[in-house]
C-alpha cells in the first residue's frame, strides 16, 4: 500500500520522528496533564509490547494494512447460503459501492452505509454491473467480484487499492465483460493494462487520469491496437505528458492526431 | 534512492537498540592523526550524527552469530527471514559480506527479472508461487518507517512455453502439475495461439503453455534495493569486503558402518578489506554460503570436496559460472503490448521491455558453444547465429530488426541438474547453501531465503520442504529433474 497516504502516520510523524526519544518522550505526547493513571498503564502496555518507538510506528503501519485486509474478506456465509451473485452483491454494498441485478434496479447504499438486503432473495438471478467507484476493494477482494460470471460491466473509477496486479487477474471474466472503468486509479500502469488483452468481448474502456502511466498517449494507441473492437477512453496522443487534474467525463469524440 | 540504500553510514538499523554492536577495530587510525581531523570536522559540522571519518561501520565486527557470503537477493533473502523469524526480537546477530557495493557482476543485477510457475518440478513452481505472492506485497513484507514505498513493476504478461511434437506430451503433464501446485496455466493449441498472437508463426508448434497469473517480469533492482533497506531497518550489519579464508577445526568420527568421515566446523571468517591487503577475522557460528555463480569458490576455501573422488568428502559444489548473453533490440513492426514472455521450443526467448517496441531476449549456448566465463563481454555474433535466426522464423517481423544493446551476466550453474542447492554441507556442518539456481535463483530468492532460516533457525524445512535440493544429492547421484531450464 501507499505508505504515504496512511492517515495516522501524517498524525504520528510530528511527535514520533524527533529520533528515537525511548517511552519517556511519549509521556508528554499520549498522555496529557491529568490522567497521570492511565498514563503509566498505557507506558506499560507500551514498553511491554514495543522494542522502541520505531517498532510501534511499524505497527501502527502494519495494522493500517490489516484493515484493509479486513475490508476484503470474502462473506463465505452468504456465498454458501445465497449464491456468488448475492455474496459479491453484499461484499460491494458493504463497501459503499453499487450493482445492478438484471432487470433490476440499481441498488446502493444510504448515507449511513445502509441497504436493503431484499436482493438476497433474488437468488438465481445475477448481477450484471458493479460500480465499486472509490472503494478500498484490493486483490484479495476481486475475489467476491470474479464469482460475478455474467457481470458486463465494472466500474473500479478512483480505487486506492486496485493495482497492475489485480488486473492481471481479472481475466475469469472475460467472457461476459463489455465495460470497464479504470479512471483515475492511482496505481495502475501501463504494465497492467497489458494484461486486459485477455477481455476480448470488450467493448468500452476507460483508462483516463491514470498517474501512474508513464506515457498516457502512447499507452492509450497501444490499448487500442492490443483490443481493437474495443473503444478506449484515455488521453489523446497530444497529452503525452502527464498535465494537471482532468475532469471526470471527457469528451469521446475527439479525434487521435496519429 | 538506492545510492542513499547504498551508503553504509546513513543505516540507521544499526542504531536499533539490543543490538550490543561490538564494532571492529578502526584501521583508518593509521598515524593517531585521525582523532585530531575527526574533532575539527566535528566542531564544523553542525551536530550531524553521520560523521565520514568516524564511520566504521563498513567494517565487520569481530563476531558475528550468522554471516552470510554474498549480498544478491539470494543472500539479502536469507538475511531478511533470519531476522524476521528470530526469536526474541535481537536474537542473532547477522552480517552479510559483499565485495562489491555496485553490484556490477552480481547475477541479480544482470537478470531479466523473469517469474513463471511453468517448471515441473512441484517443490520449484512452490517456490515461485511464494515468492509470487511476497513480491505482490511487497510493501508489507518490506516496509520501512518513513521510506517510500517500493515500486517492483512488475509486468503480468505471462509466460508463453512453446513445445515441438517431441516435447508437447512432456508439456501437457508439466501443465498438469502446476496446475495441481496452483498455478494458472492453460494449454492451447496452434490454432488457439494464431487467434491470439496472430504475430506468431505456429510452424513446428504442436503446444503451447500460457500462464495467465502471476507470472511476467519484475524490476530485480527494486527487489534487491527493498531487501537492503529492510534488513538494514532491522539490524543487519553490511560489510564492504572480501571472504577470503575460513578457519575451522575438524574432528573425525566413524559412522555406524565403520567409514571414517572428518567433520569440520567454520570458526572464522577472513573479510579482506576493499583496496587494502589488512583482512578482519570475524568469529562466527554460522556461514551461508549466497555467493552465487562464485560460490563454489566459497566452498572450496571450506574445504568441500577436497578428498578422494567418490567419497562424500571429495564431492564439490558443482556450481560454475557461466555466461549468458542478453540483447536488447528494436523492432517498429513488432508483437504489441500483448507479448507475453516467449520462449521458443528451442531455447530461445524473448520478451518486451517497456512501450517502444523495443524486446529483450537471449538463448542458453549448448554446452560445446559455451563462452569462456573470464570476462562479461559480449559475443555479438551469438545473437547473428543463435539468438536471431530461431526468433525470426518464430516471429516474422523479428526479420528486420535492430540490436539496440546488449550485456553479459554470469548463471549460478549447477552443473550437476540445473537447480538450487539449499541447506547444510553434511561435512562442513556450520556451512548452509543458497546457491546454483542457474537462471531461475531471482524468482526464487523471496522463498529460498524463507527456506534457509527455517533450516538455521528449526533444523527443518517448515513452509516449503526442499529436501530434493540438499547437497547430498550431488553423492548420492540423485538429480532434481527439472525440464523447464532456461
Ligand atoms: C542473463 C541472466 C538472466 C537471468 N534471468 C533470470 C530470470 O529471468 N529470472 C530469474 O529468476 N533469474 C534469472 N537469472 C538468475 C538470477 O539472476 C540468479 O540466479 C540470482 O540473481 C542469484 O542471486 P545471488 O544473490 O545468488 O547472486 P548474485 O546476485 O550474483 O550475488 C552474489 C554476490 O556474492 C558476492 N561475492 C561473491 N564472492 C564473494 C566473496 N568471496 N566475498 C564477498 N562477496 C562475494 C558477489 O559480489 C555478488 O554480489 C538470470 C541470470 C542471468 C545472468
Amino acid at each position: 500500500m501507499d505508505l504515504r497516504k496512511t492517515k495516522p502516520l501524517h498524525l504520528v510523524t510530528p511527535v514520533w520522528n524527533r529520533g528515537t526519544r525511548g517511552i519517556r518522550g511519549l509521556s508528554r505526547a499520549v498522555a496529557p496533564e491529568g490522567s497521570q493513571k492511565k498514563g503509566r498503564s498505557l507506558l506499560q502496555f507500551l514498553a511491554d509490547r514495543f522494542y522502541d518507538v520505531q517498532a510501534l510506528r511499524e505497527y501502527l503501519l502494519r495494522k493500517q494494512v490489516l484493515k484493509v485486509h479486513q475490508k476484503n474478506r470474502p462473506f463465505t456465509y452468504i456465498k454458501e447460503r445465497f449464491g456468488p451473485h448475492a455474496a459479491g452483491a453484499y461484499f460491494i454494498l458493504k463497501q459503499g459501492g453499487a450493482v445492478k441485478f438484471q432487470g433490476k434496479e440499481w441498488i446502493r447504499s444510504d448515507a449511513r452505509g445502509h441497504f436493503s438486503l431484499d436482493f438476497l432473495k433474488f437468488q438465481a438471478v445475477p448481477v450484471e454491473a458493479v460500480d465499486a467507484s472509490g472503494c478500498a476493494i484490493n486483490y484479495q477482494g476481486l475475489d467476491s467480484l470474479l464469482a460475478l460470471k455474467e457481470l458486463q460491466s465494472l466500474w473500479l473509477q478512483r480505487c486506492p487499492h486496485v493495482d497492475d496486479w489485480c488486473l492481471g487477474r481479472l481475466h475469469p471474466l472475460a467472457n461476459s465483460l463489455q465495460e470497464l472503468s479504470l479512471a483515475g486509479c492511482p496505481r495502475i500502469s501501463e504494465r497492467g493494462l497489458a494484461s486486459l488483452h485477455h477481455l476480448q468481448n470488450l467493448r468500452r474502456l476507460d483508462i483516463s487520469d491514470l498517474p501512474a502511466v508513464s506515457n498516457p498517449g502512447l499507452t492509450r494507441i497501444l490499448v487500442e491496437e492490443m483490443l481493437p473492437s474495443c473503444q478506449v477512453l484515455g488521453a489523446d496522443w497530444a497529452q503525452g505528458l502527464p498535465s494537471g487534474p482532468e475532469e471526470q467525463s471527457r469528451d469521446t469524440a475527439s479525434p487521435i492526431p496519429a | 534512492m538506492l545510492r542513499r540504500a547504498l551508503q553504509p553510514g546513513l543505516s540507521r538499523g544499526v542504531l536499533g537498540r539490543g543490538l550490543g554492536t561490538h564494532r571492529g577495530r578502526s584501521t583508518l587510525d593509521q598515524n593517531g592523526k585521525v582523532p585530531e581531523i575527526k574533532k575539527k570536522v566535528q566542531s564544523v559540522l553542525p551536530g550531524g550524527a553521520w560523521n565520514p571519518l568516524h564511520d566504521t561501520s563498513y567494517l565487520p565486527p569481530e563476531h558475528s552469530d550468522v554471516v552470510i557470503v554474498g549480498g544478491g537477493v539470494i543472500g539479502l533473502s536469507v538475511a531478511y527471514w533470519l531476522k524476521r523469524l528470530e526469536k526474541p526480537r535481537g536474537a542473532i546477530r547477522v552480517l552479510v559480506v559483499e565485495r562489491d557495493h555496485t553490484y556490477s557482476q552480481a547475477s541479480t543485477a544482470l537478470s531479466v527479472g523473469g517469474i513463471r510457475q511453468q517448471f515441473s518440478v512441484p517443490e520449484n513452481i512452490q517456490l515461485s508461487l511464494f515468492s509470487v505472492e511476497f513480491l505482490r506485497n511487497i510493501n508489507e513484507y518490506l516496509a520501512v518507517v518513513d521510506d517510500p514505498p517500493l515500486d517492483i513493476q512488475f509486468n503480468p504478461s505471462g509466460y508463453l512455453l512453446l513445445a515441438s511434437e517431441k516435447g508437447a506430451a512432456v508439456m501437457e503433464s508439466n501443465v498438469k502439475v502446476q496446475r495441481q501446485e496452483g498455478a494458472k496455466v492453460c494449454l492451447m493449441s496452434p490454432e488457439q495461439l494464431r487467434n491470439k498472437f496472430p504475430w506468431i508463426n505456429t510452424e513446428g508448434v504442436a503446444l503451447a503453455s500460457y500462464g495467465m497469473e502471476h507470472e511476467g517480469w519484475f524490476d530485480p533492482w527494486c527487489l534487491l534495493q527493498g531487501l537492503r533497506r529492510k534488513v538494514q531497518s532491522m539490524g543487519v550489519l553490511f560489510c564492504h569486503g572480501e571472504v577470503t579464508r575460513f578457519v575451522s577445526s575438524s574432528s573425525h568420527t566413524k559412522t555406524t558402518s565403520g567409514e571414517e568421515v572428518t567433520l569440520r566446523r567454520i570458526h572464522e571468517v577472513h573479510v579482506k578489506m576493499d583496496r587494502s591487503l589488512e583482512y578482519q577475522p570475524v568469529e562466527c557460528a554460522l556461514v551461508i554460503n549466497a555467493a552465487g555463480a562464485w560460490s563454489g569458490q566459497i566452498a572450496e576455501l571450506a574445504g568441500v570436496g577436497k578428498g578422494p573422488p567418490g567419497t562424500l568428502q571429495g564431492t564439490k559444489l558443482p556450481v560454475e559460472l557461466r555466461k549468458r548473453y542478453v540483447y536488447l533490440w528494436h523492432c517498429p513492426q513488432g508483437p504489441g503490448l500483448e507479448t507475453p514472455f516467449v520462449m521458443d521450443a528451442g531455447g530461445a526467448y524473448f520478451r518486451r521491455e517497456g512501450l517502444g517496441n523495443n524486446y529483450l531476449g537471449g538463448c542458453s549456448p549448448t554446452e560445446e558453444e559455451e563462452p569462456d566465463p573470464g570476462n562479461l563481454e559480449v559475443d555479438h555474433d551469438f545473437f547473428q547465429d543463435k539468438v536471431w535466426p530461431p526468433l525470426a522464423q518464430r516471429v516474422p517481423a523479428f526479420e528486420t530488426l535492430k540490436v539496440r544493446s546488449a550485456w553479459a551476466g554470469y548463471y549460478d550453474y549447477n552443473t550437476f541438474d540445473q537447480n538450487g542447492v539449499v541447506g547444510p554441507h553434511p561435512l562442513v556442518v556450520n556451512m548452509y547453501f543458497a546457491t546454483g539456481f542457474s537462471g531461475h535463483g531471482l524468482q526464487q530468492a523471496p522463498a529460498v531465503g524463507r527456506a534457509v532460516a527455517e533450516m538455521v533457525l528449526d533444523g527443518h524445512f517448515q513452509t516449503i520442504n526442499l529436501s530434493p535440493f540438499l547437497f547430498n544429492r550431488f553423492y548420492l547421484g540423485e538429480k532434481v529433474q527439472e525440464h523447464n531450464i532456461i
